[in-house]
């Protein structure tokens, strides 16, 4: 890695942390554009003028909004999140409980969905045409047509109802053991990789497909390369660039995106705490949430962006 | 069902149930000179309320020795992170069934709504203002702490305080003085005579906690469970509370309370083993769990019922010949049996349930009479007009029926616009702020309550916005009745008024559903709520 890689990278950093800053004012402001507050929420249809203005001062929502963001904003910089509106617990605390869940949920999904994905994708770029790019193609093209909380209530109706062999629920707290482990998230797992292995398999396909028709290829092909060989260290590492990129747009979609299969397996992930936070109008909980969920969008658009370059010798100089 | 939840307001809890039997002055009220309660209980109109609103394979369990051990785990409908154990915030079913785990109240409701003695030995009055309440001498907080009265004035008095964001802040106004006036005796005096007070202290709201407790990131009550775990919106686990002051209970070792708010999730959860018993099930999905062998269905009829709210305050919608038309434009028949497939009673409109023991008998039931609806609907100069009807998942059943009304509107030349707003923030933006809406209402533990605050003239919940002096005058005439019948009779003027003035349209009333394996036993109905008036947890015990 040589300074101008350096650079481009502190400079993307840079640009994040303006992102996040920009991102954060205009959730603010979104979420005060709802109706109601944390306060209302609170007390629902029990409010009253004088204890909805007890609980507003408590909350300091009779601040200006301009000034609860800010103070908002420099309790960040000294690391600290705030206090949950709603529950009054540290949001700490609260997406303590949470984040790892999703990492742990996102993880897995990971591990399975990008090797499957990657090899299916390669394998049909270097069949195309074939019956069995065929059969991928439209495999991979059903599944991204057919919304997630489908696949994921037949799966349950199918596994948990009718045979009994998995869990119906997915408790990140009863996985002591492998078999427990496996039952509690062999479903929602299934459920995400249908989505996301369709995906990264397509875009994988295009890519390699793209690069197996330039001439480079031909001349490999021409000195009598094996195809194997002609995919995957001639095409493959100029693919590398967009196949990263689908990876990670895949894999950010993991964090926030699963609130369906958080909902339908009750999972105790950090999409429906944010969905939760919403609800209720507890604003630093939303801007927390909000925070990691883009947080881990640029960085993993990073991480994309920077494997593309050092995978690209032109770019590398 | 989320809406249930969304409308339990102050004292959720549903109107006392039948009529009958004299036993209902049961054994909890060992201790009290048999004339004292029965005085109370006839004052605070309690007396004689038994049946239940309860059936199904209880009824056998019941006949069983309990047995101790084992663990549940139980689904109600919501979880958030605005789940607490903070009684006095107590919203929804989750927290009422989590602060029952925890806590208990002074009095506490049976399966006929009758409120017995619980952490009160001895309740008294004085013109139903002045209350003496004696309190148990053997109860033990779970940190070992005995039971005072410094407790009680605590948990009682605090949800005066504006800042507590107590639910029942509207109903703790009355409180004028608490005070101890022994080591276990309070003295509660009211602004002005109330004979229900025991049925208001039976609320979850009202449960008991320790003097001076401001944190409730763990709960220490008096309650069968002990809180072992809460994390919001995700789990609450209960473990048993080996000194709970009820001798022998609770049976289970432990007991972990989640929410599932997707219905169709609930009820795969139950039949797949992960969850012993679920709250509120979908009378569409009561056949499914039926067919499985090894669960069953408990239903509970309650006054539950979601309203067509038709307000008075606009012309030209607050003719009263537009209200009746409203009124003889509802299918009930079709409501009960085709929207809730059986699982719900005919109502008259107004709130009072057949089952409840001031019920009206002698009010004609009225029909679905689309030539009455026409002939009002021409005599409010109406005919021919387009109404805009609002309707919300928020409030339970209320799509279907408005648009079962708009089929029928149609026939009599009147043209209903079904208007379909979110259920997020629905109580705060449209609920009794267009002309046709509709509302939510969760059972009340007494008449007087829910005409109070909801059909008072001056109440911040009068949802139509009528104004009947003659009601008011009715109502407070009737809180101070000492003598039933004559309580009864004053309530039954009072349903007949509503009947024919009101702008509410109540087509019918729910039952609550819930669902559990037969292997859990104990159960029964509390028609307070689901979950046995969400008091399940000290009742209930696996067998095999």
């Amino acid at each position: 890695m040589n300074r101008a890689t350096l650079t481009l990278i502190a400079k993307r950093l840079a640009a994040a942390c303006l992102t996040l800053l920009l991102v954060s004012a205009v959730i603010f402001l979104i979420t005060g554009l709802l109706p109601g507050d944390a306060a209302e929420q609170a007390l629902g249809q029990s409010a009253t003028p004088e204890t909805l203005a007890a609980l507003r001062a408590q909350l300091g929502l009779d601040q200006p909004a301009h000034l609860r963001y800010f103070h908002w904003l420099t309790q960040l910089l000294t690391g600290n999140l705030g206090v949950s509106a709603m529950s009054g617990l540290p949001v700490t605390t609260l997406i303590a409980t949470r984040l790892p869940a999703s990492l742990v949920l996102a993880g897995v999904t990971a591990l399975i969905s990008v090797p499957i994905a990657l090899s299916l994708g390669i394998v049909s770029a270097m069949r195309q045409g074939s019956m069995l790019d065929r059969g991928f193609n439209l495999v991979t093209i059903s599944l991204v047509a057919v919304p997630e909380f489908l696949v994921a209530t037949l799966a349950v109706l199918l596994f948990a109802v009718k045979l009994n062999w998995l869990s119906a629920l997915s408790n990140a707290a009863d996985t002591q053991t492998l078999v427990d482990f496996v039952r509690a998230y062999a479903l929602p797992v299934m459920t995400l990789c249908c989505v996301i292995i369709a995906q990264m398999a397509r875009m994988t396909r295009a890519a390699v497909i793209d690069q197996l028709g330039s001439s480079y290829v031909e001349m490999a092909r021409l000195k009598g390369a094996r195809p194997v060989r002609v995919v995957l260290t001639h095409a493959l590492p100029n693919a590398i660039g967009p196949i990263a990129n689908a990876v990670a747009l895949s894999l950010s979609y993991l964090l926030g995106g699963v609130v369906i299969v958080e909902t339908i397996f009750n999972y105790p992930g950090i999409a429906s705490l944010m969905v939760d936070a919403v609800t209720n109008r507890d604003m630093p909980l939303v801007q927390a949430c909000a925070m990691i969920f883009c947080a881990a969008y640029l960085l993993l658009v990073l991480v994309a962006d920077t494997v593309a370059i050092l995978s690209n010798p032109r770019l590398r100089k | 069902m989320t809406t249930q939840d969304r409308t339990t307001l102050l004292m959720a809890g549903p109107t006392a149930m039948p009529d009958a039997g004299a036993e209902a002055t049961g054994p909890a009220l060992r201790g009290v000179s048999r004339r004292d309660m029965l005085r109370l209980l006839a004052s605070s109109g309690l007396m004689g309320a038994t049946g239940t609103g309860l059936l199904t394979a209880a009824g056998n369990a019941m006949a069983q020795t309990p047995k101790k051990g084992g663990r549940i785990r139980a689904a109600s409908l919501s979880s958030s992170t605005a789940d607490t154990l903070d009684p006095a915030k107590g919203a929804l079913s989750t927290d009422y069934a989590r602060a029952f785990m925890f806590y208990s109240g002074l009095t506490q409701f049976d399966a006929s709504l009758t409120p017995q003695l619980a952490l009160a030995e001895d309740i008294r009055h004085s013109r139903a203002t002045v209350w003496n309440i004696k309190l148990r001498k053997d109860v033990q907080f779970h940190d070992g702490k005995p039971l005072t009265a410094a407790d009680v004035v605590y948990s009682l008095l605090r949800h005066k305080n504006p800042a507590t964001a107590s639910k029942v802040k509207s109903l703790a106004d009355q409180f004028q003085e608490i005070k101890a006036v022994g080591p276990v005796e309070v003295q509660i005096t009211l602004t002005g005579a109330n004979a229900d007070l025991p049925v208001i202290l039976a609320a979850p709201q009202f449960l008991i906690i320790k003097d001076g407790t401001t944190d409730f990131s763990t709960a220490i009550g008096t309650g069968p469970y002990k809180c072992k775990t809460f994390q919001p919106g995700v789990r609450t686990v209960g473990i048993r509370n080996e000194n709970f002051w009820k001798p022998g209970k609770p049976y289970l070792d432990e007991i972990e309370l989640i929410g599932i708010s997707d219905e169709p999730a609930r009820v795969n959860a139950l039949l797949s083993g992960d969850v012993q018993m679920i709250l509120a099930v979908n009378p569409r999905s009561t056949s499914r769990i039926k067919s499985k062998p090894g669960f069953a269905v408990i239903e509970t009829k309650s006054g539950l019922y979601t309203d067509l709210v038709i307000r008075q305050d606009k012309a030209p919608y607050n003719s009263p010949d537009f209200a009746l038309a409203m009124k003889y434009l509802m299918d009930r028949t079709q409501i009960r049996d085709a929207l809730f497939r059986g699982y719900a009673v005919l109502a008259n409109d107004q709130p009072i349930p057949p089952s409840h023991r001031y019920h009206f008998a002698g009010l004609p039931q009225r029909a679905y009479d689309l030539d009455k609806a026409k002939f009002h609907l021409q005599k409010s100069g109406l005919a021919g007009a387009t109404v805009p009807l609002v309707a919300s998942t928020a409030a339970e059943g209320s799509i279907d029926m408005a648009v079962l009304m708009q089929q029928s509107a149609q026939k009599i030349g009147l043209k209903l616009t079904v208007n379909r707003v979110p259920g997020d923030g629905y109580w705060s933006n449209h609920w009794m702020k267009h002309p046709l809406c509709f509302g939510n209402i969760n059972p009340r533990p007494s008449a007087d309550v829910i005409f109070t605050q909801f059909f008072k003239s001056d109440a911040a919940w009068n949802e139509s916005g009528w104004k009947n002096e003659q009601f008011d005058q009715l109502l407070l005439l009737a809180r101070a009745e000492a003598d039933d019948s004559k309580r009864k009779k004053l309530y039954g003027d009072m349903q007949v008024l509503i009947h024919e003035k009101c702008g509410i349209g109540i087509p019918v009333f729910m039952s609550f559903i819930d669902a559990h394996t037969t292997r859990l036993k104990g159960l029964s109905g509390i028609p307070f709520g689901g979950f046995m008036g969400y008091m399940f947890a000290e009742h209930v015990w696996l067998d095999g």
